[in-house]
């Protein structure tokens, strides 16, 4: 049995339990991690004290419980694998490196932000900022894969540099916004102004979707690099049908307040 | 040694490292992937006029190609790391970012890389773009067509070439007829290459020429016109014409199992004696022997 930890009730307020990866965890005798800190407000407390824990440390760590006032689960996590059973809190998966991060349920804002490497799946919806840029940062994800089987909030990867993130459902207002880099799929409804003053990188639209005056129409095409991806996603769990890797899109060049660099690839249906 | 009614001669097949790659190439059609494979392993029979030796490895099903499309494997072999990656650079800069509707990615997994998408993108002018998937990174090539994606770095890994079997028959067409059975069977063999046209080659060379500055000529020894003339001969009384196969694989055990098939097919077919190249086992490393490659032989 994996090590796993169990919430016992939901805290009062929000709970930062950023050691709770798998790497960190790994090796670690069963006191140990009993007395592993967590930030409860601004009082410093021990995992104990929140958690039951149960079962033997490894490269699997399992979390359990009403968890979408525990913040910073699986932040920085480097390898193995973390399975939230539930909804999960703000800044999960925050600066990850490596690893898998799989929550069974929806992430609150913040999810991912700062990634650098590793996978981030999560079977529900995400809030806003997915994949964003830490406070204070230009630079948003810089590596690793994010994918969502539910919805997602406004500026998903907004500074987003590196890496991909996909969202099986519809996607918020001003997603990739400044990005410079990377790669966003929307298979569902794709909100307004998708990638807003974005340098470089590709935004994905399987639906409908409008252009900001500042992009330009270039051609309707097959891009090849799109086949790679959209099989890959497909492989992961997402709904992409063959029409849709093989398919047409019409590519828009942009952000024109920028370098035109980026692309917004929209798809064609029966193109 | 006999096999069939063929005879056997009791001697070896010497090989010599050589840097290999393998080319993955895909295509929206089997045709046009196959056209960027047969021009991309064009005019590299040998490493002695060509600087590499290459050749189509097998047609890919769309399932076992990185974008599901239709797809062929080349394998491209040369001397040194750096020659196999200018060879790379050449080779798929001039015959597959030209073909189209084609993209090209590494086919082999080995530790060593080297550089070749990376130095194609310039051919994008600036306007070129990347992608990174799965810790491998891929280079969009603006064109006139739409966009040429390739691999960024390609695997190299130490192979084996020179290793071959020589056919002798009557005449050209019993040679020919038993050289092309062989070479066949040969070809359904992974991880290796015939590089001569058609996989045979008629003009079987020695090292070195009464010539100063040429580097190999004719081997005189096999050749059935010269038999009166020359001081030793190979070629029985009876034998007319004499073909060779010539075998580049990323493993050991490639060659040798493509030289068995090779062997059998060929006595199969009616050889009246198969041998085998060497240089008296002074140059190459590897000493493939032909007695216990099939187990059909008798002595």
């Amino acid at each position: 049995m994996p090590l796993t930890l169990s919430l016992r009730e939901q805290p009062a307020v929000p709970l930062e339990a950023e050691g709770l990866s798998p790497d960190r965890l790994a090796g670690l005798r069963r006191a140990e991690v009993e007395a592993l800190a967590v930030w409860h407000g601004n009082r410093r407390r021990q995992l104990s004290d929140f958690f039951a824990v149960s079962g033997e440390g490894g490269e699997e760590l399992r979390v359990e419980g009403d968890l979408r006032r525990v913040k910073f689960i699986g932040a920085g996590m480097t390898a193995g694998r973390l399975t939230v059973a539930g909804d999960a809190g703000m800044h999960t998966g925050a600066e990850m490196r490596g690893g898998e991060l799989l929550v069974e349920g929806d992430v609150g804002d913040f999810a991912g932000t700062g990634m650098r490497g590793g996978r981030l799946v999560v079977r529900g919806s995400a809030g806003h900022q997915l994949g964003g840029a830490p406070p204070g940062e230009r630079a948003g994800m810089r590596g690793g894969e994010i994918v969502v089987h539910g919805d997602a909030g406004e500026q998903v990867g907004a500074g987003l540099r590196r890496g991909l993130i996909a969202v099986a459902g519809s996607v918020g207002d001003a997603a990739g916004l400044r990005m410079l880099a990377g790669t966003i799929v929307a298979l569902g409804r794709l909100g307004a102004a998708p990638g807003a003053g974005m340098r470089r990188g590709t935004i994905v639209a399987m639906s409908e979707a409008r252009p900001l005056p500042t992009f330009a129409f270039a051609c309707a095409y097959r891009p090849p690099f799109l086949r790679m991806y959209l099989r890959h996603l497909r492989g992961l769990g997402l709904p992409l049908a063959d029409e849709q890797i093989e398919g047409r899109y019409a590519r828009w060049s942009g952000d024109g307040l920028e370098l035109r660099r980026g692309e917004l690839l929209i798809f064609e249906s029966g193109g | 040694m006999r096999l069939n009614g063929t005879e056997v001669v009791d001697t070896f097949a010497e090989a010599f490292p050589m840097w290999g790659a393998r080319i993955v190439i895909t295509a929206e059609s089997p045709a046009w992937a196959h056209e960027a494979a047969r021009s991309l392993t064009g005019f590299a029979t040998s490493v002695i006029g060509c600087k590499c030796e290459a050749g189509l490895e097998r047609e890919l099903d769309p399932a076992e190609t990185p974008d599901g499309r239709p797809g062929a494997s080349a394998l491209l072999f040369a001397n040194d790391r750096d020659g196999l990656a200018k060879r790379l650079v050449e080779r798929i800069g001039q015959s597959v970012l030209t073909c189209p509707t084609t993209a090209c990615f590494n086919g082999l997994d080995a530790a060593e890389t080297v550089d070749v998408g990376g130095q194609l993108r310039f051919f994008g002018d600036g306007y070129q773009a990347s992608k990174l998937l799965d810790g491998r990174r891929y280079w969009r090539v603006p064109v006139m067509e739409g966009e040429f994606l390739v691999e960024e770095r390609f695997s190299i890994a130490e192979g084996v070439a020179g290793g071959n079997i020589i056919i002798l028959g009557r005449d050209v067409a019993e040679a020919l007829h038993a050289a092309e059975a062989a070479a066949a069977a040969m070809r359904t063999v992974r991880d290796m290459i015939l590089p001569f046209p058609g996989g045979i080659a008629r003009s079987g060379s020695k090292v070195g020429s009464r010539y100063s500055g040429l580097i190999a000529s004719t081997n005189e020894v096999l050749c059935p016109t010269l038999r009166a003339q020359v001081p030793h001969s190979d070629v029985p009384s009876e034998i007319g014409s004499v073909f060779e196969i010539v075998i580049d694989g990323l493993t050991l055990e490639s060659v040798r199992e493509a030289m068995a098939r090779g062997l059998e097919a060929a006595a199969r077919a009616g050889a009246s004696q198969v041998t085998a190249g060497n240089y008296g086992g002074n140059l190459g490393p590897h000493h493939i022997e032909l007695r216990g490659l099939v187990p059909g032989l008798r002595d």
